[in-house]
């Protein structure tokens, strides 16, 4: 058959591919660009502790601006082109369209280079991804935030939401446990939180320093001063894994139904989109059906924290 | 589905011409293993007289062809303060020539796992579309368990499928193209008599299985058992290589890494194949390890390839190949392992038969 020719012609994709796919709300409008970052401009830093800064990120496309919209609870890839893209939650409130802020800590090279970085750098952010905390749904209640550390970044969110409808809410507190006084982060806000929002506090600290008045202990020790309603209570809890059992199980113990207590689990997503498994816990994904799970789908999940 | 018999001699006439006019991939034999058996690998081929027909098995299977070990992701050109972020969706028509039924059922998991869900890849998809699939049927190897899982036969993900039927192949041709191309080439109708020869192809091929893996429940079984102390005996065995995922047709995860051009001028964004048995692949920045021991690493595996897709879209993601089994330094296969955790389960029933109070 030497006169024959049987040549394979290229094929490009398109967006016809893709149509039978699942509609996300993360999804960005055009297929090609789900890998392509959003350009932003860093307008403001500030210096939390000697660990942790707080970026305040704009988008400069004014186009990408509008159509970037998250929930409470959502994380993006931030990506440093060169160093590479590391998943952070968004700690800003989700109606602030002009601004997005994050709060990091200096932890692996990407995070380091981030903090060499200063005011009017650009940097990219793919997003937002994952799941997000039931705000509506648990509306009407009381609202436990629990945090350990860091674990005050992801509940920030939440915690803006609150107070921007602080209305449709019964009581709120916050328990928040740190190592040292000086690991604690938005001090600054504190004041608002309590005053104008009528948010309660609780800070506790495992190793007191001098000059600390406030509480020393284990963030389990807070719960004696409070008192919990368990029939009309949601609970929020992030923080190290270790914090997770022992406060889930103490409010289990209560008699918060585990539907009502919300978790933010940490991973470290490669890609953000349930596709590199790096984050994947039994059959879930933390980056797509995560990172906010209810105590109960964490219970039927193998080795989640 | 369209059917055709074709001779071997036309057949060899138009897979020259395929082969020829199309960059092509197809089994050869690259080495001898120490025990003498050749040892195979898709590599190109330009005619018919390249392709080992007769191969057994590929080392490594066919999944780098869509899943290569490092993928550029995107492109950063950096421009004083400023960057240019630039992507492209690469695929160029190939031809791969003599893949297994269990090769191609490789493929169709993982068209479930990346073209379906929240974020299809665009990148698997440009070399998916591009790929003009040639099946060929096989007498297993004796460590070969397609069967158990059911993959020892196929009816999707393929332009074109291969029996073989004594003088002739008998055609199953699954795209227009395949059809098209073959329209030039002397076939025809298949009568009964190659019907009857198909149906006992078949036959022998499946009654040729050596090895058996029984996964009847297995997603529940490896719940009940996931604190089994089976894990730590064949974990510490492991050496946490990597070797079984790279060489797994259905192992898909990865990293992400970024790199600097060495002129400082650009960046890539590549993504890595990588395992879950390395030992940082569950780690979080700051050092915590979601998964520290080996046995931990092992299960997580196993619970992937068996249990956890399976709960998402039904289907166990291993398609029983045990290139793994045959790869692992250490000589864990999935054989074993899964018989050792239902072993337990037996002997359970033992000991609460034979238990005194039941008497």
């Amino acid at each position: 058959m030497p006169d024959k020719h049987f040549v394979i012609p290229r094929q490009d994709i398109n967006r016809e591919d893709f149509t039978s796919s699942i509609p996300d709300f993360n999804r960005r409008s055009e297929f090609m660009k789900t890998d392509m970052g959003h350009k932003c401009i860093i307008t403001n830093i500030v210096r939390l502790t000697e660990q942790e800064k707080l970026f305040k990120l704009r988008i400069i496309d004014p186009h990408e601006q509008g159509i970037f919209r998250f929930k409470p609870g959502q994380f993006l890839m931030l990506e440093l082109p060169g160093y590479g893209d590391v998943p952070i939650s968004i700690s800003s409130s989700n109606s602030n369209h002009e601004f997005l802020e994050l709060c990091i800590r200096k932890a692996g090279h990407v995070t380091s280079a981030l903090f060499t970085l200063s005011e009017g750098a650009h940097v990219a952010i793919r997003g937002p991804f994952g799941s997000s905390f039931p705000m509506d749904e648990m509306a009407g209640n009381n609202v436990l935030l629990i945090a350990g550390g860091l674990g005050i970044a992801p509940l920030r969110a939440p915690l803006f939401w609150i107070s921007e409808h602080r209305e449709r809410f019964l009581n709120v507190a916050v328990l928040y446990g740190v190592k040292e006084p000086s690991q604690l982060l938005f001090t600054y806000q504190f004041d608002e939180w309590e005053k104008i929002n009528h948010i309660t506090l609780h800070t506790i600290a495992e190793h007191a320093e001098a000059g600390w008045r406030g509480k020393s202990g284990m963030i389990t020790d807070l719960f004696q001063d409070i008192s919990i309603d368990s029939e009309h209570t949601y609970a929020i809890v992030c923080g190290p894994p270790v914090m997770f059992k022992v406060v889930c199980s103490y409010l289990d113990n209560l008699g918060i139904p585990m539907n009502r207590m919300f978790v933010s689990l940490e991973r470290r997503m490669h890609c953000g989109m349930g596709k590199c498994c790096r984050c994947m816990v039994g059959s879930t994904f933390t980056c797509v059906d995560g990172p906010v799970f209810d105590y109960w789908s964490v219970m039927n999940l193998k080795e989640a924290i | 589905m369209i059917y055709k018999v074709i001779a071997k001699s036309e057949f060899k006439r138009f897979t020259d011409a395929l082969l020829r006019d199309n960059t092509s991939f197809g089994p050869r034999q690259v080495d001898t293993d120490s025990r003498g058996k050749a040892v195979y690998q898709f590599l190109p081929v330009t005619s018919s007289d390249d392709v080992a027909f007769d191969y057994t098995a590929t080392a490594s299977s066919a999944k780098h062809f869509f899943l290569p070990f490092r993928e550029e992701l995107s492109r950063f050109v950096f421009q004083d303060q400023e960057w240019d972020q630039q992507i492209s969706y690469e695929g160029n028509p190939i031809v791969l020539i003599g893949l297994r039924a269990c090769d191609i059922s490789a493929l169709n998991i993982l068209d479930d796992v990346l073209l379906k869900g929240h974020f299809p890849s665009p990148y698997y998809l440009a070399k998916r579309k591009n790929t003009f699939v040639i099946g060929m049927d096989h007498l297993p190897l004796p460590d070969c368990f397609c069967k158990s899982m059911n993959h020892h036969t196929i009816s999707t993900g393929f332009n074109l499928f291969c029996s073989d039927i004594g003088e002739n192949y008998y055609l199953s041709i699954n795209s227009s193209k395949a059809f098209n191309f073959l329209k030039e080439c002397d076939t025809r109708d298949p009568i009964d008599d190659d019907n009857c020869r198909l149906v006992e192809r078949r036959k022998i091929i499946s009654d040729s299985f050596r090895s058996e893996v029984d996964v009847t429940a297995l997603p529940s079984i490896l719940d009940i058992e996931f604190d089994s102390p089976v894990w730590e005996k064949w974990g510490n065995k492991c050496l946490n290589c990597g070797t079984c995922a790279m060489v797994c047709p259905t192992c898909y995860c990865y990293s992400v890494e970024e790199s600097f051009d060495t002129n400082l001028k650009g960046a890539t964004r590549q993504k890595k194949l990588y395992s879950c048995n390395l030992v940082d692949f569950a780690e979080v920045a700051g050092g915590h390890n979601f998964r520290p021991k080996n046995g931990d690493r092992l299960k997580y595996r196993y619970y992937h390839q068996h249990r956890g897709f399976a709960e998402n879209a039904n289907q166990q993601i291993c398609v029983g190949c045990n290139r793994c089994g045959r790869a692992c330094l250490a000589g864990i296969n999935p054989k074993d392992v899964i018989n050792d955790l239902r072993m337990e389960k037996e002997s359970c029933l033992t000991n609460i038969s034979s238990s005194p109070d039941r008497i």
